[in-house]
């Protein structure tokens, strides 16, 4: 006799606990965006009588040495950070489409288009970075710019393949002999497909976004030393860990990583959702 | 418990010892596999592939399975075995020489007691040498010389052991296959689909090694979808329909045409056959997963009457084979 | 035959490498040229005190003060061609010394991070897609998941903190001896120097390998050669040994020498914490101080750098895969 059958991982299924996540990890990304968009200049002030104060409860995340509020100062740069990594995400969501898109005109344009790719994969993404914001003249803006501009090349790479995969189903092929347009099949046959990759690749760009982003201000290129962006916070907590002041580093930088694994979380379980058979393992 | 070989007739090469009044090598009873998947947005959903499969085997009996494409056939090797996807349940009673074959028995025995020639030359590793892979099932010294003695025999260069399998020939692979059963020193071998794809001669060649390793005293499961080439070897043959066993015949059933022949798809494969009446049957047989209340075969079924859709027919003894029709 | 096969192979190498370099040549060149921060006034402005007048000239003859943009930038290409990437400012001298000198510094610490990264991220990945579904292989994805997630630089002030703030071990960045001359420096204090940032590069690199690996194990034990090797008695650690590892080193081994774009990015964060003197801190200061031909000379040469790592992960296919290395032949 044997006997065996396949053991059920938890109580409630698969589908459940993934939307639960989704939900959840929904829920948890508002909540950080909209308490930061909503701290007023007056919570980040400076008030020298409370300065240098160890986390406590009325300071969860302590002071530093002008006396600001590190809880605030950290919400307010991960709203800025998501700031930064929605644009970065949703222009290289969009230079992805176009030039998957364009990949499948022809074979010349392919090879431009993996060419390209190629060429920014070719550098190391840290070095772009600084060379674009370099050519900015630094500030916010060449950050900006620069993130927006350099996160397209993977997600370009997948989308080809995608396109590619669809161009040589029959549908395609019927639409072409009735005679529509490029156009009309890009809109009607392949759009469509495109979707739910498109979603999961904008959403899990953001971590790559926010990453770099965080890296970037926090090799001093951008943001002026006001801001309280992630990588400024921790840039400048530098200068004060010798003096044992471990919560100026510690909290935002631990923030910046639940915001970004929550993210990452989110866009592995939507994939999962959508797409069961590629990601089974993960 | 009955027996078929009583009326089975005496194969020639075997001592009659070995077939008569012993229990059979391999039995299994109830085997049913199902599995389960995610489908798309994560929704669970599990398929029966093997329903209701019964079958013996005895010492130096070569035994047929045939089936259509997709009908299960690599998958019982696979439970057999013991080495099934982590997706699938499976249940049924195995009994290997009498004995119980449980879980634990199965990773003890596969390798050593049975083995197995898989269907697909995929089955080698691309990374390691053809020699390397056939020693690995040699348990004696001199892996090397049996090694090499043994593809002398089935026609292979002392060269291609040392060839890796991207640079062997279709043919090739096979017979490198087939030569990890033939050095192993299993009683029970599982030929999965070895003859398609090989050329006539590749074939027959295949099929004789077969035969050989029956001769020496080897049960064979032999599993294909071609008819003739079991008919060709098989002292029996088990019609595998949509995961179920709806026939099991002997050899010199097959004659004329079919009315020996207990099942209605036993009779319409024979009868589609090039050198009979070459009838296409119509229709397919029903996917995987596909809910059926009655038979299975019913909505092919040329003698159906109404209550075949409403009540599985079971496995019941017809002159010395097994069937599942209520009309037998 | 062959010979003919391997020279079309490099011939090809070359053309894509030349023209990758070519056009990040160009393009660099652009943005540099159009940047608000001009160039050659930064260059000179920036510290007119002490550039001398024949300086001062210098720089005016390298970079075309007065001619068009095509003119400066054929004449710096040629100069480049030439072998002669100009003169940094803020180290004062040749650019392309002070990238051998600090890229060394630089390949210490990444050849330790990478080494031990990879060893690790590929033990960890066996382990995980050995016992696929367990809890370990949950603890161990999850880890990978969060390292996936965590800032560098900030996992560095991290080590900053715990190692030579509160336990003294390691001297605070700051401290290090950037200045001193590289013989002056002992080695042991080159190790204390070196610790922390390549243990913080090592943990990082760690997550990328173990992924790829454990994905790759699972594909090949999910294969129809692990099946057919089960069929024939094979199970667990003789599994792994005769097949797995045969089938997953050389994709891991690839995957990890095409991460050396992340390595550098990595490297750059890590020199930055700690102070490191290595070509990511030459970078990031040259970005901020205007320095655009060091900045120029280290992404013509980061590209190299990758380059490498890429060809490198290319020709151990073609050299160790048989199917690859003997198709050669036939
Ligand atoms: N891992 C799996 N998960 C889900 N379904 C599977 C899995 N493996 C096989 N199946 C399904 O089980 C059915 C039987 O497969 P099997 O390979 O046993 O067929 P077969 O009879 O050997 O066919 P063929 O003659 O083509 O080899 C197929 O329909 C297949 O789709
Ligand atoms: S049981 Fe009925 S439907 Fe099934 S094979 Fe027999 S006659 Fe045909
Ligand atoms: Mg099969």
């Amino acid at each position: 006799m044997i006997e065996r059958t396949v053991k059920q991982s938890n109580s409630c299924n698969l589908r459940q606990r993934t939307l639960v996540t989704i939900i959840i990890a929904f829920i948890l990304l508002i909540g950080i965006i909209l308490s930061g968009a909503l701290i007023g200049p007056e919570k980040l002030g400076v008030n020298l009588q409370l300065r240098n104060i160890p986390p406590s409860f009325a300071h969860l995340f302590g002071t530093d040495w002008l006396g600001r509020d590190m809880l605030a100062r950290t919400f307010k740069g991960l709203a800025l950070s998501f700031g930064v990594g929605l644009t970065a995400a949703c222009i290289s969501t969009i230079i992805a489409l176009v030039l998957s898109l364009l990949s499948s005109v022809n074979k010349a344009m392919d090879a431009v288009i993996t060419w390209l790719i190629d060429l920014f994969l070719s550098m190391p993404h840290i070095v772009i970075l600084i060379l674009i914001s370099f050519a900015a003249g630094g500030g916010f803006k060449g950050v900006v710019i620069g993130l927006a501009l350099t996160h397209w090349p993977s997600l370009t790479r997948l989308l080809r393949a995608e396109v590619l995969q669809l161009k040589n189903m029959n549908y395609v092929a019927v639409s072409k002999s009735l005679g529509k347009s490029r156009l009309w099949i890009a809109r009607h046959h392949i759009l469509p497909h495109l979707i739910p990759q498109l979603i999961v690749g904008f959403v899990l760009l953001f971590p790559h976004a926010i990453l770099h982003e965080a890296a970037i201000t926090f090799l001093g290129f951008g943001l002026s030393a006001e801001a309280p962006a992630i990588g400024i916070i921790l840039s400048e907590s530098m200068r004060y860990l010798a003096t044992g002041m471990w919560w100026l580093a510690f909290f935002p930088g631990l923030s910046l990583l639940a915001m970004v694994g929550i993210f990452d979380l989110l866009g592995r379980n939507i994939r999962r959702l959508i797409d069961p058979f590629h990601s089974q393992k993960l | 418990m009955m027996d078929i070989n009583q009326v089975e007739k005496s194969d020639h090469t075997l001592p009659n010892s070995l077939i008569k009044d012993k229990t059979p090598l391999f039995e299994v009873n109830h085997l049913s596999l199902t599995f389960r998947q995610y489908k798309k947005g994560l929704r669970e959903s599990s398929t029966q592939v093997i329903r209701d499969f019964s079958l013996k085997i005895h010492q130096g009996e070569i035994v047929a399975v045939v089936g259509a494409s997709g009908s299960g056939k690599s998958l019982l090797a696979d439970a057999i075995l013991g080495i099934l996807p982590e997706n699938a349940d499976v249940k049924g009673d195995l009994k290997f020489a009498g004995e119980e074959l449980t879980m634990e028995k199965q990773m003890l025995l596969r390798g050593k007691d049975i083995s197995l020639i898989p269907q697909s030359t995929n089955a080698l590793d691309p990374l390691m040498k053809a020699g390397k892979q056939v020693q690995s099932v040699i348990k004696r010294k001199n892996k090397k010389s049996i090694q090499e003695r043994i593809f002398h025999k089935v026609g292979l260069s002392k060269k291609a052991g040392e060839m890796y399998p991207f640079e062997l020939s279709g043919g090739m692979a096979r017979r490198v296959l087939v030569s990890t059963a033939m050095v192993s020193e299993a009683k029970l071998v599982i030929a999965d689909e070895p003859t398609p794809g090989l050329d006539e001669h590749a074939r027959n060649e295949t099929i004789h090694y077969i035969k050989q390793l029956a001769d020496g005293g080897k049960s064979i499961m032999f599993i294909t979808h071609d008819i003739t080439a079991a008919l060709e070897v098989a002292d029996k043959v088990a019609v595998f329909y949509a995961g179920e066993t709806v026939e099991i015949a002997n050899i010199d059933d097959f004659t004329g045409k079919g009315e020996n022949l207990r099942h209605p798809y036993t009779r319409a494969l024979w009868n589609a056959l090039p050198q009979n009446d070459f009838i296409p049957l119509k229709g397919s047989q029903p996917l995987p997963g596909e809910t059926i209340n009655g038979c299975a075969f019913e909505s092919r079924c040329p003698i159906a009457v109404e209550y075949c859709a409403q009540k599985p027919p079971q496995n019941k003894s017809v002159s010395g084979g097994i069937v599942r029709c209520f009309h037998a | 035959m062959r010979f003919k096969r391997i020279s079309l192979y490099v011939v090809k190498k070359i053309v894509k490498l030349v023209s990758l370099l070519l056009t990040i040549c160009i393009l660099s060149f652009l943005l540099v040229s159009y940047s608000p921060i001009d160039p050659v006034q930064t260059y000179v402005g920036a510290d007119m005190m002490r550039v001398s007048p024949e300086q001062q000239e210098n720089i005016a003859t390298y970079w075309g003060l007065d001619e068009s943009r095509t003119e400066q930038f054929l004449s710096w290409g040629k100069a480049v061609l030439e072998g002669n990437l100009g003169t940094s400012l803020i180290y004062r001298d040749s650019v392309a010394d002070v990238i051998a000198e600090r890229f060394l510094a630089s390949l210490v610490l990444m050849g330790f991070a990478w080494v031990l990264s990879g060893i690790f991220g590929f033990l960890l990945g066996i382990v995980a897609g050995m016992r696929e579904g367990t809890i370990v292989d949950r603890i161990i994805k999850g880890y990978c998941f969060l390292l996936a997630s965590t800032p560098a630089f900030w996992l560095g002030l991290l080590l900053l903190m715990l190692f030579s703030v509160s336990l003294g071990w390691f001297p605070v960045g700051l401290a290090s001896p950037a200045g001193i001359l590289a013989e002056d420096v002992t080695f042991i204090e080159r190790v204390r120097h070196l610790f922390l940032p390549a243990l913080t590069l090592s943990i990082v690199g760690v997550a990328n390998v173990a992924l790829h690996t454990r994905q790759k194990l699972i594909e090949v034990l999910q294969s129809e050669f692990a099946r057919f090797a089960k069929a024939k008695g094979e199970n667990g650690f003789s599994l792994l040994w005769r097949h797995g590892l045969r089938n997953i080193s050389l994709p891991a081994i690839s995957l990890h020498f095409a991460s050396f774009g992340e390595l550098f990015g990595g490297a750059v964060l890590a020199e930055q914490v700690f102070s490191y003197p290595g070509l990511g801190q030459a970078v990031v200061q040259a970005g901020l101080g205007g320095d655009v031909p060091l900045l120029l000379g280290i992404v013509l040469f980061s590209t190299l750098f990758v380059f490498a790592g890429n060809l490198l992960a290319d020709l151990l296919y073609k050299l160790i895969d048989p199917r690859m290395r003997k198709g050669e032949v036939q």
